[in-house]
């Protein structure tokens, strides 16, 4: 049953300032709302628990995309849609923009964001996995100032992250990357459209010299957190690119990931398929197919 | 509940008219058009953004208005169904539904037709596949596709007989 709309607060502040002040003097009181395709699906289903909200969707200091030599910086409310429409994206980090374009129906991605499919935190989200492979930064914004924090080390737990309470995600940068580097992401779901992931990849890797260089692999839905598979990295970095040290990434990648059932999927279902994007991300890197 | 009515004026236009809309903050879009404007032509489907019944248009871009709250709309423009036609004169993608019967029961084809709308504004002559991706987000319990795919395809390439399609797309018709 739909929770009690007139027992919800949805304060919306004029500037990025008044915000962060609002979250700095009453911490905890206040979380932030953004395109709303989540917490709004809550609501309806009377598991909103949280009443108090800030709206930020207005606030033009997160939005925008800038380009410098060394970064792209994406403000936490660039929509789906943007990130589509954006040409340094579409060339540079094309699976950004394919989890984009898979995330939900048109009408989701005019309003669900970036930062919000971060902050979110749901290990089944689509970006988390391309964020984690091209190694995003965060940048935390408080009265008390800016700090700047590797992706990676964002989520601690099942919803839990390293932010304050005081603190509101406002951008998300991304280093700009080697040219030949090669892209796979690969969302699996119940149908091709609409559809929360069962397995998640997104991967990227070039062969260097006859070795595996530049490696890095994340996984969405498979642990609490979306999750980089850094010893299947290892697995593979320098390695000669063959039969045997696909199957033995394959069986390095079984002991890193905890899949488990839900009402999604299962964890035999799940281990399966990781391991088989992930082979199928190999087998076309040494054949040099992986396209974006 | 708080012990005072919190509910704002919030300043917008709907349809092409200027409206103040007295609503509690997150009360959503969809209920403020149907219930307060009284333009039910908008429906709920799953009220969780999965199914599009309740497609409108929002600044230019659909939205799904069970999932956007009243506060996140002042100053903006939004059109529904009932803003479509331009008096008595359908628009073609209305009309397109009807001559090619796209609609069944009914309770999709506003949705339909505002993501349609959109579509063909942003994209005049698209494929079979860019209409399937345009109106993934909306989906038919008639299950009733195919007439919807011909309705669009109609609306966009009036003179077309036989509507054009990909013949990569795996699933296009083959018997009804």
């Amino acid at each position: 049953m739909r929770g009690n709309i007139p027992s919800y607060a949805l304060v919306s502040p004029g500037k990025l300032g008044e915000a962060l002040s609002l979250l700095a003097s009453e911490p905890g009181v206040w979380q932030p709302f953004a395109g709303g395709t989540d917490l709004m699906v809550l609501l309806e289903s009377g598991k909103l628990s949280h009443k108090n909200y800030l709206n930020i969707w207005n606030l033009g200091e997160l939005r925008g995309i800038t380009a410098t030599t060394d970064h792209l910086t994406l403000g936490a409310l660039t929509t789906y849609t943007e990130v589509q429409s954006n040409p340094i994206l579409r060339e540079e980090f094309p699976m950004l923009c394919q989890a984009a374009s898979e995330t939900g129906g048109l009408a989701i991605q005019n309003r669900g964001t970036l930062g919000g499919n971060i902050a979110n935190a749901s290990p089944a989200a689509d970006s988390p996995p391309a964020l984690l492979a091209y190694n995003a930064e965060l940048e935390l914004l408080s009265v008390r100032g800016s700090r700047w924090v590797p992706y990676q080390t964002f989520h601690t737990g099942y919803k839990k992250m390293i932010m304050e309470p005081d603190e509101l995600l406002a951008r998300v940068r991304l280093p700009r990357l080697w040219p030949d580097l090669h892209h796979y992401y690969r969302k699996v779901g119940t149908r091709k459209a609409q559809a929360i992931s069962k397995v998640c990849l997104a991967a990227t890797a070039r062969v260097y010299e006859g070795t595996v260089d530049k490696v890095r692999i994340a996984f969405g839905s498979i642990a609490p957190i979306p999750l980089r598979c850094i010893k299947t990295e290892d697995t593979l970095r320098g390695a000669r690119l063959d039969a045997g040290i696909i199957e033995k990434a394959k069986a390095e990648l079984a002991r890193e990931i905890v899949p488990i059932d839900d009402i999604r999927s299962t964890k035999n279902y799940r281990l399966r398929v990781s391991l088989n994007l992930l082979e199928d991300f190999l087998y076309r890197l040494s054949r040099a197919e992986v396209v974006s | 509940m708080p012990a005072t009515d919190s509910r704002k004026p919030i300043q917008c236009t709907v349809n092409g008219s200027s409206e103040t809309l007295l609503a509690y903050p997150m009360e959503r879009l969809l209920d403020v058009l149907r219930e307060q404007l009284h333009l039910t032509g908008t429906k709920e489907g799953c009220g969780e953004g999965e199914c599009g019944a309740c497609t409108v248009l929002v600044d230019g871009r659909i939205v799904n208005s069970c999932l956007v709250p009243v506060a996140q709309l002042e100053g903006s423009s939004i059109k529904t169904i009932e803003g479509v036609a331009s008096g008595e004169q359908l628009h073609a993608v209305q009309q397109a539904f009807i001559d090619c019967g796209g609609a069944q029961c009914g309770i999709c084809t506003p949705g339909m037709v505002m993501a349609a709308v959109d579509l063909l504004e942003r994209n005049p002559n698209p494929t079979e596949a860019d209409i399937r991706n345009g109106l993934a987000g909306n989906l038919c319990r008639c299950t009733g596709y195919m007439k919807i795919f011909d309705s669009v395809f109609r609306a966009c390439q009036k003179q077309a007989i036989e509507p054009r399609r990909d013949s990569s797309q795996p699933g296009t018709r083959k018997s009804k």
